[in-house]
C-alpha cells in the first residue's frame, strides 16, 4: 500500500467526548504520524486515525479564527495534481495548504492527455524535479496515486484514485460523525447507493469499521461490488432494511452516466426505491444524521427536503473537509526533510 | 371482466356435480362435484351431490365429464396495444374462454412495448373492461425491448407486471442480461427469456437438417437455442435470479435444463403445444401456418420433449398464441411471419398426447395449470378448497374437426386447420362465473 510504518510512535490525543465503548489511552503530547504518504485508509491503525481526527479538531479552531494562518508549512511547496475535475476537494486542499503557510500550485491535467501509465510516471518525474514537498493527487484510475508515490521523493496524498480510496473524505466523514455523536464506535452507519463505483464508500467502510462502527452497504445488486460482504459490512438491497435503526445515513452520488439502463433502469426508479426522502429516512433512528460527500443530485439519490433538513450535516462536512486536510498536511509535514 | 360483473349470479352458489374431478397438483382423479360460492371453491369431492347443496344453488350435471382448473397460458400475444388488427383482448380472451384458458400472461412486445407503468395500467384496465378471462401483463425486461438497458422493473412490478421478458426477442448482450438478472433478483422478479442466438439463427426459417435442405430453406441449428440457454443458466448461477426458459424445443436444451435443476438453480422451462404435437414434416409443402420460432423440430426431438414433460423436466406447456393475419402468412415460406394461434386448441391438442398413452391427464393439466400458477405465484390453477373457482368442464373423448371459421381469434393461422381433435371444452368459469358454455 506504500504506507511505511517507520516507528512505533505514540500520539497525543484530545479527550474524546462521552465515548463509552472505546476510550483512547492518554498519551504523551508529542504527535508523530508514522507514515510518509497518505495513500488510503488501509494501512492506518485506529490510533493513526484518532490522531488525525484530534489534529483536525485543532484545525477547526484555527479555521474559525479571524487570523487563520499558521506557519507549519512555511516555505514548503504543495502541488495539487488533479487528473480529474474536482471543486471541493481541490479547493479545500488549496485552502488547507495556504492556511498552513505553504505555497500552493494547482495543476489540472486533462484526463485525455494523460492516459497511459508511462505518461503518468513522466509527469511525476517532471514534478519531482521541481522539488515539491507534498503532492496531492486525484486520478481516474485505481492505483495511479500509488504508482506516482513510488516515483517521487516528496509526500503524496491521495485525493481519490478511481473506485479505490478517498482517505481524506472518509476522515472528514468520521470527524463529522464524531463531533455530532461523541464517538464512532457502536454506531450503525448505512452507506447507500452506488457502492460499486465509489471510492468514498471503500474508504469509509475501512475507516468506520476500524473505529468500531457497524457499517452497512445499501443499494441495488447492480451497484454493489462482488464480495462486498467479505469487507466486513452488512449488505442490504432495500432501503427499509438498510436504514432500519441506522444512526448515520450516508448517501452516495450516482454519476449521471450511470443513471440510465446500464446499472439501474432510470433516475425515476432509482429515486423511488433508493433515493433518500423523508419517508425512507423515517426507517432510520429519529436522531439519525444525513450525510453526502457531494456534489448532490437532488431528486435522484436525495430529496431536497432531506438534504436541507434538520438532520442533514452535509454543509458541516464541507467545513470539516478543510480541517481534516490541514491535519493531514500537518501530520505529513513531520516527515519532510529538514522538518 | 364484463362477464363477471353480473352481481345476481355472483352470490348464487353454483355446483358442478357428477364430474370426474382432475386434481393436477395431486395427480388424482375422483368422482364428485365442486361447490362454488363467492367465486371460490367452497367444497369439493364425492360429498358434493345435489342432496347436500344449499337450497338456492344452481346445479350443473356434468354427466361424467372432466372438471379441472382452468388453464394458465404463460405465453400469448393479445394484440393490445398496437396490433389490434391481429388480435384484441376481447378476441383473445374469447378464444381463451372457448379453449378452457382462464389466465393469460400477455407478451410485452407490443407497440408501444410494455416498458412503462402506464402501459401496464392500460392493459389492466382493458382487460377489466373487455376481457372474458384473466389477463396478466408481463413487462419488458429491457427498455424498448432493445436488449441494452434494464427496464423499470420495480415500478412495472408495482403497477402489476407479474413477469419480465423481451417476448420474442433474445437478449444478445450477456452483460445486459447479467445486470438485469442482478437487478430483478432484488425485486424477486421472474425473468422469462426466449433463448435464441440471433447471429447463429440468422436467416434460418426452419429446423436445420435434411428436410430443410430438401425444401431448399435455410435452417436454424438446435445449437442456436442451446448456446444462449447455456449462457443464461450460467448467469443464473452467478446472480441467483429466478429464470424461466420461455420455449425449449431440443434435447440439447433439455440436457442443460436438467443439469441446472439438478444443481438446484431457480430455473423452470416451458415448451409449446406445437412442439409437443407437431414436427418439421408437418410443414409439408411450405405450410406457413407451421412456420414457428423456434422452428418445429424432428420427430425424435418431439418425442424427447413429450418424455421430458412426462417426467416433469419440462414444467409448463404454453400455447405460444401468435395471431398473424393473411397478409403476413400468405407469402413464400421464408418471407412469412412466424407464429400460430393456439389458445383455443391447446387443450385438445394436449389430449392427443394423453390418448396416445404418452402421459396421464393430470400430468398434462399440471403443466397447463398448477405449474404455471406456482411459477407466477398465483392462487388459481388448483383444484382445492379456497382457490379461485377458475374451472373448466370438458369431455376428453368428444370428437370434433377444427373449423378455422369458427375460431374466436381474430386471425385464423392455426396449424390444426381441419384437424380431427378430441376433447371439447363445454364450460369455462372464471371466479365462479360462466365465461363460456352453458351452465
Amino acid at each position: 500500500m506504500g504506507l511505511s510504518a517507520e516507528t512505533d510512535q505514540t500520539y497525543v490525543t484530545r479527550p474524546l467526548r462521552s465515548c463509552k465503548t472505546r476510550r483512547m489511552p492518554s498519551l504523551p503530547r508529542d504527535l508523530k504520524f508514522p507514515h510518509r504518504h497518505l495513500l488510503g485508509i488501509e494501512g492506518l491503525s485506529p490510533l493513526d486515525i484518532a490522531a488525525l481526527l484530534d489534529l483536525s479538531e485543532e484545525a477547526i479552531e484555527v479555521s474559525r479564527q479571524v487570523e487563520k494562518k499558521r506557519s507549519t508549512l512555511r516555505g514548503r511547496t504543495l502541488i495539487n495534481l488533479f487528473f480529474e475535475a474536482s471543486t471541493r476537494t481541490q479547493s479545500s486542499f488549496e485552502l488547507a495548504g495556504k492556511r498552513l503557510g505553504a505555497d500552493v500550485m494547482n495543476m489540472s491535467v486533462a484526463t485525455s492527455s494523460v492516459k497511459k501509465g508511462e505518461t503518468l510516471v513522466d509527469t511525476a518525474m517532471t514534478l519531482n524535479a521541481m522539488r515539491p514537498d507534498i503532492i496531492v493527487v486525484r486520478h481516474a484510475q485505481a492505483g495511479a496515486v500509488h504508482l506516482l508515490a513510488k516515483k517521487v521523493d516528496c509526500s503524496v496524498v491521495n485525493a481519490g484514485d478511481g473506485a479505490h480510496e478517498h482517505p481524506t473524505q472518509a476522515l472528514l466523514d468520521a470527524l463529522t460523525i464524531r463531533r455530532n455523536k461523541g464517538c464512532v464506535s457502536g454506531l450503525v452507519v448505512a452507506i447507500c447507493g452506488d457502492i460499486l463505483h465509489s471510492r468514498v464508500a471503500r474508504s469509509n467502510i475501512l475507516l468506520l469499521s476500524a473505529l468500531g462502527a457497524r457499517v452497512r452497504a445499501v443499494g441495488p445488486s447492480t451497484l454493489l461490488p462482488a464480495g462486498i460482504e467479505r469487507m466486513g459490512v452488512e449488505v442490504y438491497r432495500d432501503m427499509r432494511g438498510g436504514l432500519d435503526g441506522a444512526d448515520i445515513v450516508m448517501m452516495l452520488r450516482l454519476q449521471r452516466e450511470r443513471m440510465q439502463g446500464g446499472f439501474i433502469p432510470s433516475a425515476k426508479e432509482y429515486f423511488r426505491f433508493f433515493g433518500l426522502d423523508e419517508e425512507k429516512l423515517r426507517f432510520a433512528k429519529p436522531d439519525a444524521l444525513v450525510m453526502h460527500p457531494g456534489p448532490m443530485n437532488r431528486g435522484v439519490e436525495i430529496d431536497s427536503s432531506v438534504a436541507d433538513g434538520a438532520q442533514s450535516r452535509i454543509r458541516e462536512q464541507v467545513e470539516m473537509g478543510v480541517a481534516v486536510r490541514m491535519a493531514v498536511l500537518e501530520a505529513l509535514a513531520q516527515h519532510l526533510p529538514n522538518g | 371482466m364484463k362477464a363477471l360483473t353480473s352481481a345476481s349470479i355472483a352470490h348464487q352458489p353454483l355446483a358442478l356435480v357428477n364430474a370426474r374431478l382432475i386434481d393436477p397438483a395431486e395427480e388424482t382423479e375422483t368422482l364428485g362435484g365442486v361447490l362454488i360460492i363467492d367465486g371460490q371453491i367452497r367444497d369439493l369431492g364425492a360429498s358434493v351431490v345435489p342432496a347436500n347443496l344449499p337450497p338456492y344453488a344452481r346445479v350443473v350435471d356434468c354427466a361424467g365429464d372432466c372438471v379441472a382448473p382452468g388453464l394458465i397460458d404463460m405465453r400469448a400475444f393479445v394484440g393490445e396495444p398496437g396490433a389490434e388488427h391481429r388480435e384484441t383482448i376481447a378476441t383473445a380472451t374469447a378464444a381463451a374462454a372457448a379453449g378452457g384458458v382462464t389466465t393469460i400472461l400477455a407478451r410485452p412486445d407490443t407497440n408501444p412495448p410494455v416498458d412503462e407503468a402506464a402501459v401496464v395500467d392500460f392493459l389492466l384496465r382493458r382487460a377489466r373492461d373487455t376481457g372474458r378471462v384473466r389477463v396478466l401483463p408481463s413487462a419488458a425486461l429491457t427498455r424498448g425491448l432493445e436488449g441494452e438497458e434494464i427496464a423499470e422493473i420495480g415500478l412495472l412490478q408495482q403497477a402489476g407486471a407479474v413477469a419480465f421478458t423481451d417476448g420474442a426477442r433474445s437478449i444478445r448482450n450477456a452483460r445486459t442480461l447479467r445486470r438485469a438478472m442482478d437487478y430483478a433478483k432484488d425485486f424477486d422478479a421472474l425473468i422469462i427469456h426466449y433463448a435464441e442466438d440471433r447471429d447463429l439463427a440468422a436467416e434460418g426459417v426452419m429446423n436445420e437438417g435434411e428436410y430443410a435442405s430438401r425444401l431448399g430453406l435455410a435452417g436454424v441449428p438446435r445449437e442456436a437455442e442451446a448456446i444462449i440457454l447455456d449462457r443464461d443458466l450460467r448467469l443464473v448461477n452467478l446472480t441467483g435470479a429466478r429464470y424461466h426458459a420461455a420455449l425449449v424445443t431440443t434435447t440439447l436444451s433439455l440436457d442443460i435444463i436438467a443439469k441446472a435443476k439438478a444443481a438446484g438453480l431457480p430455473v423452470t422451462c416451458a415448451t409449446s403445444i406445437n412442439h409437443l404435437t407437431l414436427n418439421e414434416n408437418d410443414i409439408g409443402d411450405y405450410r406457413t401456418f407451421l412456420k414457428l420460432a423456434p422452428p418445429l423440430r424432428r420427430e425424435d426431438e418431439r418425442r424427447a420433449l413429450v418424455g421430458a414433460l412426462a417426467c416433469g423436466l419440462i414444467d409448463v406447456i404454453v400455447s405460444d398464441h401468435n395471431p398473424q393475419d393473411v397478409e403476413t402468412k400468405r407469402l413464400p415460406f421464408a418471407e412469412a411471419e412466424d407464429g400460430a394461434i393456439g389458445l383455443e386448441t391447446m387443450l385438445s391438442a394436449g389430449l392427443r398426447l394423453v390418448s396416445a398413452g404418452d402421459l396421464s391427464l393430470p400430468r398434462l393439466l399440471a403443466a397447463m395449470t398448477t405449474r404455471p400458477a406456482e411459477i407466477l405465484g398465483l392462487p388459481q390453477g388448483r383444484l382445492k378448497i379456497g382457490a379461485p373457482a377458475d374451472l373448466i368442464r370438458f369431455d376428453p373423448d368428444e370428437p370434433y374437426v377444427v373449423d378455422p371459421a369458427k375460431l374466436h381469434s381474430r386471425c385464423k393461422n392455426t396449424p390444426f386447420d381441419e384437424a380431427r381433435m378430441e376433447g371439447k371444452v363445454k364450460l369455462t368459469l372464471v371466479s365462479g362465473e360462466i365465461v363460456f358454455g352453458i351452465g
